[in-house]
């Protein structure tokens, strides 16, 4: 890792990156709806086989579009997600007791993978209290008011997906693909970023990066979407 | 739901009445998204998209659809001047943080307190809760646009809700093929009627006791 600081290039081969996502492993994924999952990482795990994931990201994508394929193909144990809706087949997989579900807000998992990432043990909040997602949670009071502690949320690898991206893992984003991404980036032991474009230090203007690269362990170059958008 | 187009669209346009100039809006997948076709082309809203787009346009046309540019459903969106792209955690911190004036959502249930049921039917469907538990409950304002009753012809809004709770005491107004409902501190008060139905349908169909303002409508 001392490497980091030399600006050494992090570009490396799918089949690099993907030895280090292995069965049984935590993987977090950037993305909301299909949009900013990261495309050829998603193929790799479909055709590497890996299985047994516990997944970590917004929500389990459509059945045929971004993270979608690989819970659809039965490759997860766990998801911890905001929402399944738009894959039936994920619902299917939990109701069989195949595919172990828990439900976070949306914006208090974006929260708890923002802790994850900086270090915090979690957050403190006061969405759903008295709903099923304070089962199992500790309650605390502050200045009056009760809030759930959240934990914090952190992966043995996290994928990402960006516009842009220079060797030493600086990143930009491409408009409403950005959504998680960002957090997703700064909370994995590994991070691997999949990117349309990648670019030599310099070339990105430092005022306009949106990922540091001190958080990027790898990138790999993308080969584009491979699935068929949902209003296509 | 089982209502036609017409239908849907008069109570998008009714609620569309609600937004006024200079608000921040989120607005909910189904009805709630047919609003922006009635608003008035100069009203200057900024709409909130949870996966991070505010200020978000009209639907592209045919072909002109952007991938990477997408709502909160995933449907292709476009921009207004001045729009912003953030992150998810940014998305969720104007909502939790105040700065979100409205939201319209859909619903399964309300009651006569304001309470709202709309994204678990236990042992039918467990979709998740999405964002729905943050907009409900910190948006300034909570407008629910739904179907009367339900499938089986049973009301919608009644004194408790059966269902588990998306937010308690949240909503502020009511919209649906029937009537428009405002939640008042004094118990539920009937605003409007809609055609072709009666005040005494409403009351029909209705689980919960209906106030009318005085001198208001019959």
């Amino acid at each position: 890792m001392e490497a980091k600081m030399e600006m050494q290039s992090k570009v490396t081969t799918l089949e690099n990156a993907l030895s280090f996502i292995n069965d049984g492993c935590v993987l977090m994924f950037g993305g909301f709806g299909g949009v900013g999952n990261p495309p050829t990482l998603i193929k790799g795990i479909l055709q590497k086989g890996t299985k047994s994931l516990t997944l970590i990201g917004n929500d389990a994508g459509f059945p045929e579009i971004g993270i979608g394929k690989i819970v659809s193909a039965e490759r997860v144990s766990k998801l911890i997600t905001t929402h399944i809706g738009s894959n039936p087949i994920a619902g299917k997989l939990m109701v069989e007791g195949k595919m172990e579900v828990e439900f976070c807000p949306q914006g208090i998992l974006a929260e708890r993978i923002r802790a994850g990432g900086a270090g915090l043990g979690g957050v403190l909040s006061d969405i759903g209290i008295g709903s099923m997602i304070e089962v199992g949670k500790q309650k605390v009071e502050m200045g009056g008011k009760t809030y759930l502690i959240e934990p914090a949320l952190y992966a043995d690898v996290a994928i990402v997906h960006a516009k842009k991206a220079d060797y030493f893992g600086n990143l930009i984003y491409d408009k409403s693909a950005r959504n998680t991404n960002p957090l997703v980036a700064t909370a994995g032991k590994i991070t691997i970023v999949e990117a349309e474009e990648i670019v030599a230090p310099g070339m990105l203007d430092p005022e306009s990066i949106i990922t540091p690269g001190i958080y990027v362990d790898m990138i790999v170059e993308s080969e584009g979407v491979d699935w068929k958008w949902a209003w296509e | 739901m089982g209502m036609g187009i017409e239908v849907r669209n008069r109570m998008a346009s009714r609620a569309a009445k609600e937004i006024k100039a200079g608000m921040v809006v989120n607005l909910g997948i189904g009805i709630p998204s047919l609003v922006p076709n009635f608003l008035a082309p100069e009203t200057e809203v900024l709409f909130h998209a949870e996966n991070g787009v505010l200020g978000m346009g009209p639907s592209p046309s045919n072909g002109e659809e952007d991938a990477m540019l997408c709502n909160a459903g995933g449907f292709p969106v476009t921009v207004i001047p001045g729009a912003s792209y953030f992150d998810s955690a940014t998305a969720f911190a104007m909502i939790r943080g105040g700065y979100l004036d409205m939201t319209i959502l859909g619903g399964l249930e309300v009651s006569e307190k304001g309470d709202l049921a709309n994204w678990v039917i236990p042992g039918k469907r467990i979709p998740g809760i999405g964002g729905g538990m943050e907009l409900a409950e910190k948006a300034k304002k909570v407008i629910v646009l739904m179907s009367h009753v339900n499938k089986h012809g049973e009301p919608k809004i009644l004194q408790e809700c059966t269902l588990p709770l998306t937010a308690r005491g949240c909503v502020d107004l009511i919209i649906t093929d029937m009537a428009v409902i405002e939640v008042s501190e004094k118990g539920l008060l009937l605003k409007e009627v809609m055609e072709p139905f009666t005040e005494k349908d409403v009351r029909e169909m209705t689980g919960a006791k209906l106030l009318v303002r005085e001198g208001g409508k019959k």
